[in-house]
């Protein structure tokens, strides 16, 4: 199921020239952040749980999940160099299965171990805060790489669709109707950070059983839908 | 074959020029200026996808009916309740609706500047009469009037609807002038900012998600660090902090100078004298990410 050749070319594609740059600015300026604000608030619980909660997982999971899903496939099925990757016996669904690994990794790396330092930086994770976001940014990782990578095969704008998902839908609609925030990836895994967290900062609209199983069904369903769309893939000239 | 040729032939011996009827223009040379507005219009046009293909029209559409349609029912409801004011002012509709123009600077940047380099059309344009000026000032002031119609038309929604309902003509006029003041300078600093972004990048889903990150991560930052300063009782520091997001300083500008309610945490905007920093900054925000585009195009070869 998992082609390392792949993976590397994935990760070259990922990592490559500019595009570790903004990956890696956005993780860079949470830590300068947290510095700044434990310089001039102190050590805080409720600070802390703002920051990581209205900035890390809110904004940077989403963008890092966007960037590294849709980057993972999108371009090369923008510009058609994919069928020189479709042409070699590789089963579709493991093309699809190793991008996704990779896309995990990538979103792993840049949103949660920058999260978990910026919680340490803030108040020291008292209150198992830093862990307990920390673990909702892997489990987000998880839901939005393989949502990312679906809407990369489906469409060729699924940057900008993934954005109005990630910013409008959870962040715009989630705030007015509090029905939208069941469908939404970061209450999902706010309910399994609470499970971690102890104390009441960390709080999710969302039982953790249903969080659980709808996360664990979108994935799994984008996952395979992604794959059954890289099999019937038509390349259309550019529009 | 010519220099096989032996040499010893006398020139013009044996050769023969066929007029073949070619002809040489002689109609008008449209010239310079002409190519300019040329590609003004062309890349407005593109800006809400006329012309081009009907899956790209969806989006630039889609946002501008999603700008629209929060004004018109505030119209409706101010119609309806015979209120004495707008439930929204002028100058504040753009501040809460900065989500979308953000989607719709994101999507529309890149889609002005990135397929030229990517298809490498940019030597074709300056094999043209164009100069690096001209095709960098049509591609700014396009987007920038794409950004205005985005941004103005909510506010010609809500100063018809005001008038409909019978609001003071002149209190209302004031609003709408200062409104529009306001969202010119929104869509010039924004579509600055997107095109220096985009100009870096052939690949278009790179430069969207660039431009969004960029615009949202500084202003979640800003309005994270406002919120904390303010909590902590140091609301000096507020607005000096406000400086560094695109949004927040449209937002000093226009509580220091337009009469603005200012949406920063604890509702106080920057003072005048630090309203006259917010319009430095501004405007050297506009002319500097002129200034780089300028630079970006400086090399033809690309």
């Amino acid at each position: 199921m998992y082609d390392p050749t792949v993976a590397r070319l994935t990760y070259r594609a990922l990592l490559g020239r500019r595009r570790a740059l903004i990956l890696g600015a956005l993780p860079l300026l949470l830590i300068a952040i947290s510095v700044v604000v434990r310089g001039l608030a102190g050590a805080d619980d409720q600070t802390a749980a703002d920051l990581l909660g209205g900035l890390a997982l809110a904004t940077m999971v989403p963008i890092i999940g966007v960037i590294a899903g849709t980057g993972a496939i999108g371009p090369e099925i923008d510009d058609g160099s994919v069928v020189y990757l479709l042409s070699k016996p590789v089963k579709r669904p493991t093309i699809i299965f190793t991008k996704l690994i990779v896309a995990i990794a990538v979103t792993m790396v840049f949103s949660a171990v920058p999260t978990l330092i910026a919680g340490f930086i803030l108040n020291g994770n008292s209150q198992q805060i830093a862990v307990a976001y920390t673990v909702a940014a892997l489990v987000a990782s998880i839901a939005y790489a393989a949502l990312f990578l679906l809407l990369g095969t489906v469409s060729r704008h699924a940057v900008v669709f993934g954005l109005v998902y990630a910013l409008v839908w959870e962040a715009l609609f989630g705030s007015l109707v509090s029905g939208a925030r069941t469908l939404s990836v970061q209450q999902w895994s706010l309910a399994v950070a609470h499970r971690v967290g102890n104390g009441e900062l960390v709080t999710s609209d969302v039982g953790l059983p249903t969080a659980t199983v709808l996360l664990v069904v979108v994935t799994v369903l984008a996952t395979w839908y992604a794959g059954q769309k890289l099999r019937s893939l038509t390349l259309a000239g550019e529009e | 074959m010519a220099v096989e040729q032996p040499v010893s032939t006398a020139p013009g011996d044996q050769t023969r020029i066929h007029n073949i009827g070619y002809r040489t223009y002689d109609g008008p040379r449209l010239g310079r200026a002409y190519a300019r507005r040329s590609l003004y219009s062309q890349s407005l046009r593109g800006a809400y996808g006329l012309g081009r293909s009907v899956k790209s029209k969806v989006l630039p559409m889609l946002l501008f009916v999603v700008m629209c349609v929060p004004a018109a029912i505030m119209v409706a409801v101010a119609v309806a309740t015979k209120a004495n004011d707008l439930p929204v002012g002028y100058t504040r509709y753009a501040i809460i609706m900065q989500a979308v123009i953000s989607l719709y600077i994101a999507s529309q940047a890149p889609q002005a500047v990135s397929r030229d380099l990517r298809f490498k059309t940019v030597p074709l344009y300056f094999s043209r009469p164009i100069e690096t000026a001209d095709y960098v000032r049509a591609k700014y002031a396009a987007l920038a009037s794409a950004m205005f119609i985005l941004t103005a038309a909510p506010l010609l929604v809500l100063y018809v609807g005001a008038l409909l309902a019978k609001l003071d003509f002149a209190d209302q006029t004031k609003g709408f002038a200062q409104g529009l003041v306001s969202v010119a300078l929104l869509s010039l600093l924004f579509a600055g900012i997107g095109l220096v972004i985009a100009s870096v990048t052939p690949r278009r889903g790179f430069g969207i998600a660039a431009v969004i990150a960029v615009l949202t991560i500084s202003y979640g930052a800003v309005s994270t660090l406002q919120a904390i300063a303010d909590a902590q009782g140091t609301s000096d520091s507020i607005a000096w902090i406000g400086l560094f997001s695109p949004i927040t300083l449209i937002d000093g500008v226009q509580s220091a100078f337009l009469g603005a309610d200012s949406a920063f945490p604890g509702g106080v905007g920057p003072t005048n004298a630090e309203g006259v920093v917010y319009v430095i900054v501004t405007l050297g925000l506009i002319a500097a990410s002129y200034g780089l585009l300028m630079r970006r195009y400086k090399k033809v070869g690309l």
